[in-house]
């Protein structure tokens, strides 16, 4: 089986000197081909800051980072990096522009992937979201969160990536429609082939959408397992096992 | 006995397209027990809590048959009459304490200022007071987070502060508006327990506003379900899981489980019916 993203040794920091804070402590993990990998643990325990390493928007990191088999450096990505490599954030209310309509969304991201025949692309990319063409030309504020959500993971969707960072895409919704979005994620790595690594506090959450998972605590990875044990309650180190008493309420 | 009362509660709001109903008759009596409430955004949950304090803001309206606070309609209160309330009687705890806490202002000082509004007493009284009351919600360097700043504390540590300033006038009722939802699950299960053992401590009575179902199935005693501003299911908190109107149960089952693997969640059909008054 081929390794879509590998990760090895990885640190990343902010700031220098007496204020430099070390977000990531030499983490190492490797996601497979069409694989859905989780990242879980409290706030302030470097699981987004990973994804946000791996798309350049943390500059400072050191370690390896490889996509496909491609290593990257730096905080530069190349478009082919952005062809392969997409991030649905938490906040759907954050991260569309308030004054452009769906369609101008879904347009530009197009053209910037140098894509054409943008007019039909834009009606399947709604379509494949579960949208349909009557909400192309209505602005994020005549959506719900929801809808919203479907917007971002469409724009995501748009310069057919191979692999989906997704950074907590559920936890600003409601549970009923937390539970739509999550629908839809799985149909769409099923239909499009995607690798998942997908960021939560949540652990049933990634229990349901996540092949393997990697517990964190203070930028390092505790542990990794493998979902059947997750819902076995077989989590081998303290840590994870504390995070799934608290989360199942046992 | 029953603590507060409150009897077709309605919350408006006028708009160009007409008036909105936030909270469409809403009845229920809080004796000295956790009371829950649940229900999705736009459900009316934190309008009803916040309508019973009487902070709905013009050009929102507030109107009930009552709000009874020992035999004492709040809504015939002339607003002075109701600054007395907020804080001595009832008190309220909202979601976020990075936005509730004044920024400028040292967390010690904010305690005191509660405890010395609501009391006759010297400084130094208050600051034994506040310290106490720092200790009372398990928080180990009470003198230190006196003297420190809102932006200085984490969000459970922040949440503590709130529960303590919330506390110190010694109300009889508490509404806690998602008091954990900016929380860290583990750090959630603490702050709760804080408040559980406080608030049976000096029995008092909770309003537990929150969306998360499994949370307040475990932590309160009755639950209120709330749709579409209406009250559409009331039961046991332990027998939330025995809910019989169908859109508890949806929400119930739209929620992943770790024991119950599957590929699709189950999705929420909603019934305009439920909306509907009368119906349930």
């Amino acid at each position: 089986m081929s390794v879509a993203l590998r990760i090895e040794g990885l640190d990343v920091w902010f700031g220098d000197g007496r204020d430099r804070v070390d977000a990531v402590k030499e983490a190492g993990f490797e996601v497979a081909t069409g694989e859905s990998f989780g990242l879980v643990g409290e706030s302030g325990s470097g699981k987004s800051t990973i994804l946000r390493a791996i798309t350049g928007l943390a500059r400072d990191w050191s370690g390896l980072i490889e996509v496909e088999g491609k290593r990257i450096e730096g905080a530069r990505r190349d478009r082919a990096f952005f062809k392969t490599v997409q991030m649905v954030f938490q906040d759907p209310y954050a991260s569309l522009h308030p004054r452009h309509t769906v369609d101008q969304v879904l347009s530009e991201t197009l053209s910037l992937h140098k894509l054409g025949d943008v007019d039909a692309r834009v009606v399947r990319l709604l379509d494949d979201v579960g949208l349909g063409a009557k909400f192309r030309f209505r602005y994020p504020h005549q959506l719900s969160g929801g809808q919203r959500q479907r917007v971002a993971i469409a724009r995501a969707l748009a310069g057919e990536p191979d692999i989906l960072l997704l950074d907590e895409p559920t936890s600003a919704l409601d549970v009923s429609v937390q539970a739509e979005i999550l629908n839809l994620l799985t149909d769409l790595r099923a239909e499009h082939g995607l690798t998942y690594l997908m960021v939560s506090h949540d652990l049933p959450v990634i229990g349901h959408m996540c092949d393997r998972l990697a517990v964190m605590k203070d930028g390092r990875i505790v542990e990794v397992m493998g979902v059947e044990a997750l819902r076995r309650g077989e989590a081998r180190e303290d840590y994870s096992r504390d995070l799934l008493a608290a989360s199942v309420g046992a | 006995m029953t603590l507060l009362e409150v009897e077709n509660l309605r919350v408006k709001f006028p708009t160009r397209q007409g008036v909105f109903e936030a909270v469409r008759g809403v009845s229920f009596s809080l004796g000295k027990e956790r009371l829950g409430i649940v229900g999705e955004s736009g459900s009316g949950k934190s309008m009803t809590g916040r309508a019973i304090l009487r902070l709905i803001r013009p050009p929102g309206i507030v109107e009930a048959d009552g709000i009874r606070l020992e035999g004492r309609n709040l809504l015939d209160l002339s607003e002075t009459a109701m600054r007395k309330v907020r804080g001595q009687k009832i008190s309220m705890v909202m979601q976020d304490p990075k936005f509730s806490l004044n920024p400028v202002m040292r967390v010690g000082d904010q305690i005191m200022e509660a405890y010395l509004l609501h009391n006759r007493s010297s400084k130094a009284e208050a600051r034994r007071r506040a310290i106490e009351m720092l200790e009372a919600v398990s928080i180990r360097d009470p003198e230190r987070v006196l003297r420190a700043y809102p932006h200085e504390v984490s969000g459970g540590m922040g949440q503590r502060i709130m529960i303590a300033m919330m506390l110190i006038p010694d109300p009889q009722i508490l509404i806690a508006d998602e008091p954990t939802s900016a929380l860290d699950v583990s750090v959630q299960r603490q702050v709760l327990g804080i408040m559980d053992r406080l608030v049976k401590d000096r029995g008092m009575g909770l309003i537990f506003i929150s969306h998360d179902l499994n949370l307040v199935s475990e932590f309160c005693d009755r639950v209120l379900i709330m749709y579409a501003g209406r009250v559409v299911e009331t039961c046991a908190a332990d027998k939330l899981h025995e809910a019989t109107h169908p859109y508890t149960r949806g929400l119930l089952n739209s929620l992943p489980r770790l024991d119950e693997p599957r590929r699709h969640l189950e999705v929420l059909q909603r019934d305009p019916a439920w909306a509907e008054e009368g119906g349930a």
